[in-house]
């Protein structure tokens, strides 16, 4: 380098740097050097483990994947019988994992949002209820919520002859929540197609709306119609086409109900306890979002003349919003992982299915285990990896 | 020159003879720790249960106290580890526990691929169905559509599916993690049949509010031949516990029981001798002291006794000897000799 000022022919014979006193060769030797070490290290253990391993006569390797499972499964959402292999005892386990998540996810949300802002209301029974919501169910420990609710509530509830019954159709008992089944018939397919049809042109409508805003500051209900449209052509499509549903009802036969849908009480408690304990997490950070957003924001807005309703949605919770969705990540995480606790109820999860029954009956440890962490990992990355592009997104709007 | 060939000759004998004594490094620690780690149920009476002042006793407890005897000398010197059966081979894969004494059936994955081995049968069991009185039900194959209460990662859930199947028939699997959780949901009504080895619902009845409400159906529908197991790759500790049990068996059919076995060895016979280490190999083989035998016995007891006590005529579960009375009085208990 200090021979860059010399005549140009001097350029080329250049006394030649040494690449450990260049510090940007120097960092990348490290780096790689590192890399190696780190390789070297995870190599060596993963071989020594198959030494051990093979030493001690344990067998090693993914093939029982494709051995049959011959184990009963309660709950599966796709088609599984006692033949199947091990393999498909993964996705079942991992799709109950993804079921309870996700609707553990959704109803903790809304309840955590109701409490989160119920807590701030300016209704001294209202804002205490809420308070009294979140301190209670924030402190006891999640698992002890759901033995509460699996065999103090729902082990409760009578035996299937003597079910709780619902206008004929609906079915409470021991074993479950049964509920009749809708059986699309032939021609049913009309009605997704108006359904798809009606979502396009929701997403048009709302966009024109968006744009003619911006342009001329004339609003159309645009959201109202959205609705209608979602509601009504479906709907016109289903009467058109004849009402080709049928409905398939739970009716007792011997022991059980048979036919139908069923919600098992493993998977009611667990939700009904994953849901509640990460609403009370939730409705915290509700409410410190909420408090987040300046008063004089608030009282700008009022002094506009913007009601009270549309104060809150369209000055306060857009803002709060940003301050809300990476703590409301992490919880969504925390319940994630939290469903693991299925395991002590019953409710067929991945890790009762997979890392439990399969484990024991292979005795594959280390696969399993490992196949279950990298479940849980890749569903945590997906959430984060969703929930940053929706914070992107919110924080974009800002003008 | 013949004297000294002689001297030479026993000399060589009895280096072998010290020499077969299999090193065992389970039998060190244990040595050396001054207890045996043996991993029992969570608790199943007549098994591995832990009495109101908090001792364990059963049956599987009576094979781990008689490994004690024959190691340290002292049939109290156990640690009992409860484990759950998924928890259990693991447990014994990791050094947790030196042998698991809980229930456990013989089965050639378990004996082949989890680095295990199997040091004999205690108790040959087959697996049943325990259903509520009132439900009526006088057979298995009555059970179409029934829900079953069952723990996870037991043979149970395995031979449940097999079973259903091979009849045509539905189930559903109600599937818990200990005995405990899963006699609750039979209580609650969440299923209708609890399944698991005979002797054991037998047990988990006691452990009912009503125990007259439940009945046991007569089908068995699997072989569930339970035994202690250890780790593979200790073949000196493997037979210590193998022959700790076969002692046990052994004195059933020499008649000795542990409140005898002093008066017995008065008038010495050759099988009683070697029994008590006075002759033959005596210890040497096992690496233990010369009275192994006599000390299980002392201490623990006969396989007769121990069944009687904890699981037979003598305790609340009243089972029958049946396929586990002696070789010589109708049932499959044989134990190799010890010569
Ligand atoms: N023999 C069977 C079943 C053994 C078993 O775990 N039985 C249950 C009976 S419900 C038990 O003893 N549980 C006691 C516990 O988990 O502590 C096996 O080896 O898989």
């Amino acid at each position: 380098m200090q021979n860059a000022n010399k005549s140009p022919s001097s350029r080329v014979p250049e006394q030649k740097t040494r690449f450990w006193h260049d510090p940007a060769k120097r960092a990348l030797a490290f780096q790689i050097l590192l890399v190696l070490v780190v390789v070297g290290f995870v190599g060596m253990i993963v071989q020594n483990t198959l030494n051990n391993l093979e030493s001690r006569g344990i067998t090693t390797g993914f093939d029982f994947l494709s051995q049959q499972a011959g184990f009963g499964i309660t709950q599966t959402l796709i088609e599984y019988t006692e033949s199947s292999s091990y393999g498909t005892t993964f996705v079942v386990g991992l799709l109950n994992t993804i079921l309870v998540s996700v609707l553990g996810i959704i109803v903790a949300t809304a309840l955590g949002f109701l409490m989160g802002v119920a807590r701030l209301s300016n209704n001294w029974l209202v804002a205490k209820v809420a308070s009294a919501f979140v301190e209670v169910f924030r402190n006891i420990p999640l698992l002890l919520q759901i033995f509460f609710w699996y065999f103090a509530v729902l082990q409760a509830l009578p035996s299937p002859r003597k079910s709780i019954e619902l206008l004929d159709t609906f079915y409470l008992n021991v074993r479950g929540f049964y509920m009749p089944q809708p059986v699309p018939q032939e021609g049913f397919g009309l009605v997704w197609l108006a359904l798809v049809i009606a979502l396009i042109v929701s997403y048009l409508v709302i966009r024109w709306n968006a744009k003619r805003q911006d342009e001329t500051g004339q609003r159309f209900p645009a959201y109202w119609t959205a609705s209608g449209l979602i509601v009504g052509l479906p709907l016109l499509a289903f009467l058109v086409s004849g009402a080709p549903l049928e409905w398939d009802h739970p009716v007792l036969k011997g022991f059980n109900f048979r036919g139908g849908m069923t919600i098992l009480p493993e998977l009611a408690a667990l939700w009904v306890a994953l849901s509640i304990y990460t609403a009370a997490f939730i409705a915290e950070i509700v409410r410190s979002g909420i408090e987040a957003v300046s008063k004089g924001q608030t009282e700008a807005a009022s002094a506009l003349g913007l009601s009270q309703g549309k104060v809150l949605r369209l000055v306060v919770i857009p803002q709060a919003v940003r301050v809300i969705i990476p703590p409301l990540t992490s919880q969504y995480l925390n319940l994630i992982k939290n469903s693991s606790l299925a395991t002590a109820i019953g409710y067929p999860d991945l890790v009762s299915v997979f890392a439990g029954t399969t484990l024991n009956q292979t005795g594959q440890a280390i696969e399993v285990i490992f196949m279950t962490m990298l479940v849980y990992l890749t569903l945590s990355l997906l959430v984060s990896a969703f929930m940053n592009w929706f914070n992107s997104r919110m924080a974009l709007v800002e003008r | 020159m013949k004297k000294l060939g002689l001297i030479a000759a026993t000399a060589v004998m009895s280096v072998s003879v010290t020499g077969t004594a299999m090193a065992s490094a389970t039998l060190d620690a244990v040595k050396e720790r001054g207890y045996v780690q043996c991993g029992v149920t969570t608790g199943v009476p007549g098994y591995s249960n832990p009495d109101d002042k908090g001792n364990w006793k059963g049956m599987d407890v009576d094979v781990c106290r008689g490994v004690a005897a024959a190691t340290l000398g002292d049939a109290d010197k156990v640690k009992y580890i409860p484990l759950n059966a998924k928890e259990r081979f693991t447990a014994l894969q990791s050094g947790e526990i030196d042998m698991l004494s809980r229930v456990t059936t013989w089965t050639l994955t378990r004996d082949s691929s989890l680095g295990l081995n199997f040091a004999g049968v205690t108790y040959y069991d087959g697996q049943g169905f325990m259903i509520n009185k009132n439900l009526g039900v006088k057979s298995a194959l009555e059970l179409d559509g029934a829900s079953l209460c069952i723990q996870s990662g037991t043979t149970t859930e395995l031979n449940a599916a097999d079973y259903f199947r091979a009849n045509k028939m539905q189930f559903e699997p109600v599937v818990f993690d200990t005995a405990d959780q899963t006699v609750k949901g039979f209580e609650a009504g969440r299923c209708d049949v609890l399944t698991s080895d005979q002797s054991q619902l037998y047990a988990l009845r006691i452990k009912l509010a009503k125990p007259d409400s439940a009945m046991v159906l007569p089908e068995i529908i699997s072989k569930e031949p339970l035994g202690p197991v250890v780790r593979q790759g200790d073949d000196g500790w493997f037979n210590i516990v193998k022959w700790s049990l076969f002692a046990m068996i052994n004195a059933e059919e020499m008649g000795l029981t542990s409140g005898n076995i002093d008066s017995k060895m008065k008038n010495s016979s050759p099988a009683l001798d070697r029994f008590v280490g006075k002759e033959g190999i005596k210890g040497s083989g096992l690496g233990l002291s010369d009275d192994w035998a006599y000390q299980i016995v002392k201490q623990v007891g006969s396989y007769g006794e121990a069944f009687d006590r904890n699981l037979g005529m003598g305790s609340p579960l009243k089972i029958e000897r049946g396929l586990n009375a002696l070789w010589n009085k109708g049932g499959l208990q044989y134990a190799p000799p010890i010569r």
